[in-house]
């Protein structure tokens, strides 16, 4: 259990080398939406291994956050250049 | 026995969601990363959320892990596409081995692709 | 609206999980509510939810889906461990034979989850496609390739 938890914050990290060195605006975005779904993982493997069902609840929750979170970022970077 | 399989297929989901981050690695632009990426993360977490609902069968804990899943399932190609869209809408240009730009060529007037 | 009522206590029911007083009476507040605010902005067909056909049809659609994505992942997987990154990538065109809006948007979906392939944009009856390895450029061809295998049961859910 602890070792698929590792694994999954190796990902983690992944990501984070991607936010730190990505070229453009557009690849950090990207890094943090698929961060935010691999936390929605690390959230659903801990409430199995610390048996408590409502960190269950608190998955479905980031995972709407952080579906927000994308479409605000998207439409910030859409409108930039429109509006020039 | 239906453990067993539950196990088994958080560990393919783990293994898919290592390959996606691999991708958003190795990848030369940011359309190809958001391909692998997006594929392979969603695919993978809903294969734990489905192992976890294996594992634990019609108990609260089981049932959430299923409608977690599915919300995975819907929102993250929405959240995907809107980002494609604002990155080519803010100029980010195509990859230099890329082959055509018919919507850079239609919508916002010539093709966008990096120089060789 | 009713069935969009039904709809969210259902899933309240699940969320919770008790049959207790308390949390039925705050579930039905709840759906209620939502139901006032929302329901009008979705369902413009409302009798296609009660007709059976379509939900085989949307019974058949679940696994013949599942199976394409996870040939997207080994393709993927195939393509991220090959020490040369065997890739092609492009922006295609294709034209769909999909006619209302909520079809459009499932395939859209589907897209995006099969493989190599990536919705930019819906512009009427055309959708533009990253394709991360272009085998046809032209319009015909690649929504041949594309879009065919899922239109031919989306049409007969959703229209």
């Amino acid at each position: 259990m602890i070792v698929m938890i590792s694994f999954l914050a190796l990902c983690a990290f992944l990501c984070f080398y991607r936010i730190l060195l990505g070229p453009t605006i557009s690849d950090r975005m990207v890094a943090v939406d698929i961060m935010g779904i691999i936390f929605v993982g690390i959230t659903a493997l801990m409430a199995v291994l610390f048996k408590l069902p409502y960190l269950l609840d608190l998955a479905i929750a980031l995972t709407i956050l952080s579906f927000i979170g994308v479409l605000a970022l998207a439409k910030y970077l859409g409108k930039r250049r429109l509006d020039d | 026995m239906i453990e067993t399989i539950g196990w088994i297929i958080i560990w393919i989901g783990i293994a898919f969601d290592i390959l996606g981050c691999l991708g958003l690695i190795r990848f030369p632009d940011v359309y190809n990363r958001l391909q692998a990426s997006t594929k392979c993360v969603t695919l993978g977490t809903f294969g734990i959320m489905i192992g976890i609902f294996l594992i634990h069968g019609f108990t609260p804990m089981g049932i959430k892990a299923l409608i977690c899943g599915l919300f995975i399932l819907l929102t993250s190609p929405v959240g995907a596409h809107a980002l494609m869209r604002g990155s080519i809408i803010f100029g980010i240009k195509l990859w230099k081995g890329s082959v055509l730009d018919r919507y850079g060529k239609e919508k916002l007037g010539g093709e966008r692709i990096e120089d060789r | 609206m009713v069935i969009f009522f039904i709809f969210g206590f259902g899933l309240w029911l699940l969320l919770t999980l008790t049959l207790h007083w308390s949390s039925v009476i705050a579930g039905l507040l709840a759906s209620l509510l939502t139901t006032l605010i929302y329901g009008g902005y979705f369902t413009r067909h409302p009798i296609r939810f009660l007709q059976p056909h379509r939900w085989f049809w949307l019974l058949v659609y679940i696994p013949y889906f599942i199976w394409f994505m996870i040939r997207a992942n080994l393709d993927v997987a195939f393509r991220v461990l090959h020490p040369d990154r065997p890739i092609n990538p492009g922006i295609v065109k294709i034209k769909t034979i999909l006619k209302t809006d909520t079809a459009k948007v499932f395939l859209a979906n589907s897209i995006t989850l099969t493989p190599g392939t990536m919705t930019c944009d819906i512009d009427g009856e055309y959708l533009y496609i990253h394709w991360i390895d272009v085998r046809a450029q032209d319009v015909e061809g690649a929504s041949r390739i594309i879009a065919r295998p899922f239109e031919k049961i989306l049409r007969r859910i959703f229209e």
